[in-house]
């Protein structure tokens, strides 16, 4: 049995950055490791000879030119801010005093 | 007229019996009059359609030659961008948000010509298989209103069956076009990953999500399907080649020699009998019709789910990464910005949510990676081996769509493993990036309830699929004698 430890999912959900209540916490913890139990099965047939597929289509990187278009105006491309100054996004603090 | 196909509409307003503005309009009247019952719509956008109407009409009284589909009414799943209009996603963190640009479905869409009626509910992110996770209430199967229709696109495949619209949009990452399609005897089909642009449309789990048509018949699908398909410079996976001639496939329907293979994995224990009866019966008839029915076997199939649910999750912790509270969506909170983000995709994401990225974070992160995501990516390979293998004995490959009928609300929500079950079936074409269709099989024994059968092709072949699901869809109409939708219950009595 996978177990994944309340701890374990508090760590994950701060990488994640979600705030989780302490029932949230127990509970997905709980949901997980059944989870993981079930989707563990991957490993019995992935041997060192399968290689792996990331992406349906053998794609690489897809290029085009580098020509000007047109695009969104600030005006639009700010229609969905939260809150913005000087036609700029405006965001919460990122960096601390130091 | 609302009972129509979309294909019969579009000649009457050809024809000139009836407008695109009283064809939108009836549409408008049928979700006014069932959709307090079916919640398929979460925004109506009765105005722009009427509108979008207005400017086909006036364009085909001038003369001008117009696509197949000009003038019919759809139903957009609301995971697509239309400019201006409420885009949610199903979730409250996109609540109130209205997108500065159109999708390429969308642009496609207007290029046709076909109207626009408003956006379908959908689980919340198109993750789910009910319906149920959406943060704006379920959506009611219009068979039984107190069964899921279906999911990530309920409300799509809803709108179909309650002839609230005659063509929808969906999208399928896991099977959410097509186990919809199959518990509200509908048609929904996943093209070739590619075939669609995904340019617009809200990323999950970006190499599986594939846009796709939904419909109430197989001619209809087609005509869609080539109507939003083909290639798209604004998204780099689109596929730069023709769309395969579906609708004519879906006109022709001869199926006479063709190789049609059963998935020995895809059937047995966990399916409901009278779902396999109905398919076994759809067999027949294909037989009948002169297909060679081929038994093949894809032996990893059995591990496609467990790799789809570390696949899916682990894209998606990347992808949603992008609801940061920043630069559109949700805010809530002061402090710092890693604060606001903690407290935002708290209250803006909901539980399924959630888990995935919880999953799909523990699943990248390093030490489990190559036991978790690294092995996924492995059977990802296994099963398209197994395709390739079983496509050099059959043309298109056949199983049921969803193990089961339609279930109720509120039976499955706090079991996962029980609801990811239901993808068992649809899940390896999207590995494998190939196409697969539902179309309607039937009515259960067991509860009277709609069940699907699923075709699969090879990637850009999606022409196969279309002439085997005419060809089943005409042997059925003449063995029932009617649409499988005369049977449904009259809805709006209230």
């Amino acid at each position: 049995m996978s177990n994944i430890s309340r701890d374990d999912v508090a760590n994950l959900a701060k990488l994640a950055r979600i705030d989780m209540s302490d029932s949230e916490l127990d509970h997905l913890s709980n949901e997980l490791s059944v989870i993981l139990d079930a989707v563990a099965r991957v490993q019995e047939v992935a041997g060192a000879e399968v290689p792996p597929t990331s992406h349906p289509l053998p794609l690489k990187n897809v290029f085009r030119a580098d020509e000007v278009r047109s695009s969104l105006t600030p005006e639009e491309a700010l229609s969905g801010a939260p809150a913005q100054e000087e036609q700029r996004f405006k965001v919460p603090q990122i960096l601390g005093e130091e | 007229m609302i009972k129509k196909t979309a294909t019969e509409m579009a000649s009457s307003l050809k024809a000139g019996e009836i407008s695109s503005v009283e064809l939108t309009q009836a549409h408008l009247d049928q979700i006014a009059k069932v959709d307090s019952e079916v919640h398929a719509f979460l925004y109506v956008d009765s105005e722009g359609a009427i509108n979008q109407a207005r400017a086909i009409d006036e364009k085909r009284k001038s003369g001008a030659d117009l696509p197949p589909l000009a003038g019919v009414p759809l139903a957009l799943k609301d995971v697509m961008t239309q400019k201006g209009i409420p885009t949610t996603c199903g979730s409250k963190m996109l609540e109130g948000w209205r997108p500065p640009y159109d999708s390429t479905v969308v642009t496609r869409l207007k290029e046709n010509g076909v109207v626009i009626l408003g956006k379908t509910n959908m689980d919340e992110f198109a993750m789910g298989s009910s319906t149920e996770n959406s943060a704006y209430g379920p959506t009611h199967n219009p068979w039984d209103l107190t069964r899921i229709p279906g999911g990530s696109g309920g409300g799509s495949s809803a709108a179909l069956a309650a002839f609230e619209a005659p063509l929808a949009i969906g999208t399928d990452t896991g099977g959410s076009i097509r186990q919809p399609a199959a518990v509200t005897g509908t048609v929904g089909v996943k093209p070739t990953y590619g075939g669609v642009s995904r340019y617009g449309l809200v990323a999950f789990s970006s190499s599986l999500d594939q846009a796709g048509p939904c419909a109430r018949t197989v001619l209809d699908a087609a005509h869609l399907h080539e109507a939003i398909g083909g290639y798209d410079k604004l998204d780099s996976t689109s596929i730069n080649a023709p769309i395969p001639p579906v609708v004519a496939a879906a006109k022709d329907g001869n199926v006479k020699g063709m190789k049609i293979g059963v998935i020995k994995e895809l059937q047995g224990d966990g399916y409901q009998p009278g779902v396999l009866k109905l398919f076994n019966e759809s067999l027949e008839l294909l037989a009948q019709q002169g297909a060679e029915i081929v038994e093949v076997s894809c032996k990893y199939f059995d591990y496609a789910l467990a790799a789809y649910y570390l696949i899916a999750p682990s894209e998606c912790s990347s992808n949603l990464a992008r609801f940061d509270a920043m630069r559109y969506g949700m805010r809530i909170g002061s402090g710092s910005a890693e604060d606001v983000m903690n407290l935002t995709r708290q209250a803006g994401f909901g539980r399924e949510v959630k888990r995935r990225i919880i999953l799909g974070t523990y699943a990248l992160s390093s030490g489990y990676y190559d036991a978790y995501y690294g092995s996924a990516q492995k059977v990802r390979t296994l099963i398209s081996r197994d395709f390739e293998n079983a496509f050099k004995f059959a043309d298109v490959l056949v199983s049921p769509t969803a193990p089961t009928t339609a279930f109720k609300i509120g039976e499955k929500a706090n079991d996962p493993i029980a609801m990811y079950l239901n993808d068992i079936a649809t899940i390896p074409t999207n590995l494998a990036g190939i196409g697969g269709m539902s179309l309607p099989s039937g009515l259960a024994e067991e509860d009277g309830l709609p069940a699907g059968f699923q075709i699969m092709a090879p990637a850009m072949q999606d022409d196969r699929m279309y002439k085997v699901g005419s060809a089943l869809e005409a042997a059925l109409l003449t063995k029932w004698g009617q649409p499988i939708l005369a049977s449904a219950p009259q809805l709006g009595a209230k």
